[in-house]
């Protein structure tokens, strides 16, 4: 596993794939804080993360999209396949090394806070729920790529899926307003992601909330490791 | 060393492989011929265990390949059709993450060095697989199959895309692995194969046609003994003395090579060699032997005869 993740997070360096990711992230991290924080000048940073989450959805399809269509497409998975490691240890390994990246690029954004904190005295705990919430939002839709990753050899297809199961996970919270159902707002409530992320946001720390990312991360990385079981055995 | 029971693939409908057994040796090189789409490589991923099998079991050492798959898959070195290589990586990094996933753990860099040297890929350890020719990739895809050293290797159309020079080259490389291996080869290239295994399984339709010797199938399918002959001479005495001796069944005028001489097919009686009394004869008439040698099938032959017999049968069958 830990092979596995090293080749893939280098292969993020090999090619354009990981300069685009951390490069663009920076860039419109960049663009929010200044007008977000900086312009406002507030150090509330719950506004610069919902727009960043926003960024997300653009930006991890294009983390995950090469992961797993990559080795089937290039046939790579027949090494992977035939060597003595686990189906569990080839998808975590790859899960992990797309983590990774995200917290790289998070960490480099902590800048922020310290400019914050030179300038004021910023409310810290609420800043590190945030991030503590944003990661998890990333992780979840890491997990998602990943799994659409293993359904097809193709990268252009796996991004474009990715994109669009995002955005209809997205769009349960915009449904939210429109259902007139009380039980059926509860479950789009429930279900949503983005409402749960916004509590984060807000600085409460809950573990239902904790719980709920963790194990919509565990059922996707478990639905990959299927389906490539699927895929040898069909 | 590699043990194969009743091995089935089905996809859907379709049997990819239809009840296959065998077994290898340990030491031994082992041929697989076939006709494209015959099942060679499906056979291959399943003895690999990149595919699991419909049913039938295939055992490497003693382990099952399905149901303990880390102890077997140890011991498999596998190159498959299309050599399994990451593009963006140089070729030393590539070997090395081989050795880590293979989780070899002796020797380190001096074990990819000696790899390197015996498939003569030293010389470009420091250049991005993209860049490299089909020749060096195909090499690049023998040198992961080594590494670690294990007792079985899988080769799939091993010298696919390399060189007249280079195909010498790694098949000497072969030979010698297999002192010390078991070897299971597949190509489409007949004479490769009689050249290097011990033994050969051609395999059509998902099934196996024959399973011997390169020579034993020669032989078996040359019934009679088949001599062909050049004699200088006019063709009717000749053709007459011959066919006056003792064992000689028939005799066939195959043409013409060289000024005044003709080409003869004799074929003798089982049991009965004819050489000698046919140079007697031959000689006390005055018609010098140019050349004698007797006539083998090739494996091609053999190959083309076992896969067209087949098609007569169920040609014939579906004419009822």
């Amino acid at each position: 596993m830990i092979a596995i993740f090293r080749r893939e997070l280098k292969a993020y360096f090999f090619s354009p794939l990981g300069y685009v990711f951390i490069g663009f992230f920076l860039l419109l991290s960049g663009y929010f804080f200044s007008v977000s924080n900086i312009l406002r000048a507030t150090v509330n940073m719950a506004v610069f993360f919902s727009n960043l989450s926003l960024v997300f959805l653009f930006l991890i399809p294009i983390l995950t999209m090469r992961l797993i269509s990559e080795e089937i497409k290039n046939r790579t998975d027949q090494l992977l396949f035939t060597s003595p490691v686990s189906l569990t240890g080839i998808v975590l390994g790859k899960y992990l090394a797309a983590l990774s990246m995200l917290l790289i690029t998070l960490v480099i954004t902590g800048i922020y806070t310290i400019f914050l904190n030179i300038f004021s005295d910023p409310p810290m705990g609420e800043i590190i729920t945030g991030y503590i919430g944003f990661f998890l939002l990333g992780a979840s839709f890491i997990s998602v790529g990943i799994f659409i990753s293993s359904l097809t050899e193709n990268q252009i297809i796996a991004a474009v899926a990715s994109f669009s199961v995002l955005i209809i996970l997205w769009f349960i919270n915009w449904i939210i307003p429109y259902a007139s159902n009380p039980m059926f707002v509860k479950v789009l409530e429930w279900f949503s992601m983005l409402k749960r992320f916004e509590v984060f946001n807000m600085g409460i720390l809950s573990l239902n909330n904790i719980v709920y990312f963790v194990s919509f991360i565990i059922t996707f990385v478990f639905l990959t490791i299927r389906v490539l079981e699927k895929r040898r055995w069909s | 060393m590699i043990e194969i029971k009743n091995l089935t693939k089905k996809y859907g409908n379709h049997v990819a492989v239809d009840n296959i057994s065998f077994t290898v040796e340990k030491g031994e090189i082992l041929g697989f011929l076939g006709p494209n789409g015959a099942g060679k490589s499906t056979t291959m991923n399943i003895i690999t265990g990149y595919l699991p099998s419909t049913e039938g079991t295939v055992t490497i050492d003693g382990y099952d390949i399905l149901e303990q798959p880390f102890e077997a898959k140890k011991r498999i070195g596998y190159l498959p059709e299309q050599p399994p290589l990451y593009m963006e990586m140089t070729v030393a990094e590539y070997l090395d993450f081989v050795m880590k996933i293979k989780k070899v753990k002796q020797k380190g860099k001096s074990h990819i060095d000696d790899i390197m040297s015996l498939v003569q890929i030293g010389d470009v350890k420091n250049r991005l697989i993209k860049n490299l020719s089909k020749g060096y990739r195909q090499r690049v895809g023998l040198a992961q199959a080594l590494i670690g050293n294990p007792e079985v290797l899988i080769l799939d159309e091993p010298t696919v895309g390399l060189d007249p020079k280079q195909i010498i080259d790694i098949r000497n490389v072969i030979k010698d692995l297999g002192k010390e291996h078991t070897i299971i080869l597949s190509s489409h290239i007949l004479p490769e194969v009689s050249a290097i295994c011990e033994r050969v399984i051609i395999i059509n339709k998902g099934k196996i046609a024959a399973i011997d010797t390169p020579e034993n199938l020669s032989q078996a399918l040359t019934n009679e003994r088949k001599l062909i002959v050049r004699v200088a001479g006019e063709e009717k005495q000749v053709m007459k003395c011959i066919q006056e001796l003792e064992g000689v069944r028939n005799v066939e005028v195959q043409g013409q090579e060289e000024p005044d001489a003709i080409d003869y097919i004799i074929e003798s009686e089982p049991g009965i060699d004819i050489r000698k009394p046919l140079f007697y004869v031959l000689s006390k008439n005055q018609f010098p032997i140019l050349m004698l040698k007797p006539l083998t099938l090739s494996l091609e032959e053999i190959f083309l005869q076992l896969i067209t017999s087949e098609k007569e049968v169920i040609n014939s069958d579906s004419n009822i």
